[in-house]
């Protein structure tokens, strides 16, 4: 792998929705800084995005960690639970578990996790219930 | 056309009057779930949205929209309209419905 360029961490509070996209918008200007091109800072920023609602809602709390190479923009969400009972069905648009005060909001409508899948070239998603989630989302460069 | 122009030729009130009005508006979006506009929204657009907290401006900002245009009288709080000054993005607010405003911004040839 090519040498790291960049990298940086945001904690991300559970319920903290008057700070949501604060992490997002420190990525994509970073990335806007280091010169990656426009199209792929708008995914990752979008990934990102969903990112920090989903462990905002449904975390005890986590981070967002981004790392830059030659080759890739990498964006990492690790939260400490309570995980995901089923992937398979949290994986499918439209199937939520957010309570109806998120869904107030305009979130929960359960877009989240396909959205971040969609817009990453690489994802992968690990979750043990009562220990918390671990996201992989690979960029790539070319 | 842009934001200035579409104040214009609306009337809309602008909520936010120390924001740049120089975006294009090449498009519009009317919905009320910000995960569906995380998933669909366009730069450029003009977002009509009847949602008004600060998460608004945070999609809005993400997708480098043009505009948001709050239908039927609604507004924002101070803290959400400073937000959307920081990030540029113009908040209009207007009486009427989500699709009455579609159908000005299409008529406009939006």
């Amino acid at each position: 792998m090519d040498e790291v360029v960049l990298r940086k961490s945001y904690d991300v509070e559970a319920g903290d929705f008057e700070s949501a996209g604060d992490a997002s918008a420190g990525i994509k200007a970073t990335l806007k800084r280091l010169g990656v091109p426009t199209g792929i800072v708008r995914r990752v920023a979008i990934a990102a995005y969903e990112s920090e609602i989903n462990l905002i809602i449904h975390s005890m709390g986590g981070s967002l960690t981004l790392t830059v190479d030659g080759e890739s923009v990498c964006l990492v969400s690790d939260d400490r639970g309570p995980g995901i009972a089923s992937i398979e069905k949290a994986l499918q648009a439209g199937w939520s578990t957010a309570p109806d005060s998120v869904r107030s909001l305009g979130f929960g409508a359960g877009m989240g996790l396909p959205n971040m899948k969609k817009n990453a070239d690489e994802f992968q998603i690990d979750s043990t219930v009562n220990v918390g989630t671990h996201i992989v989302m690979r960029f790539h460069l070319s | 056309m842009n934001v200035a122009e579409l104040i214009e030729k609306t009337g809309y009130t602008l909520m936010n009057p120390a924001v740049p009005l120089t975006r294009e508006v090449t498009g519009g979006c009317c919905c009320d779930l910000l995960s569906w506009v995380m998933a669909s929204g366009q730069e450029g657009q003009a977002w009509v949205t009847v949602q008004t907290h600060m998460n608004v401006i945070a999609v809005a900002s993400l997708h480098e929209m043009a505009c948001v245009i709050l239908p039927e009288g609604n507004t924002m709080e101070e803290a959400v309209l400073e937000r959307a000054t920081e990030e540029e993005i113009a908040v209009l607010g207007c009486s009427e419905t989500g699709y009455a405003i579609c159908c000005r911004l299409h008529d406009l040839g939006i």
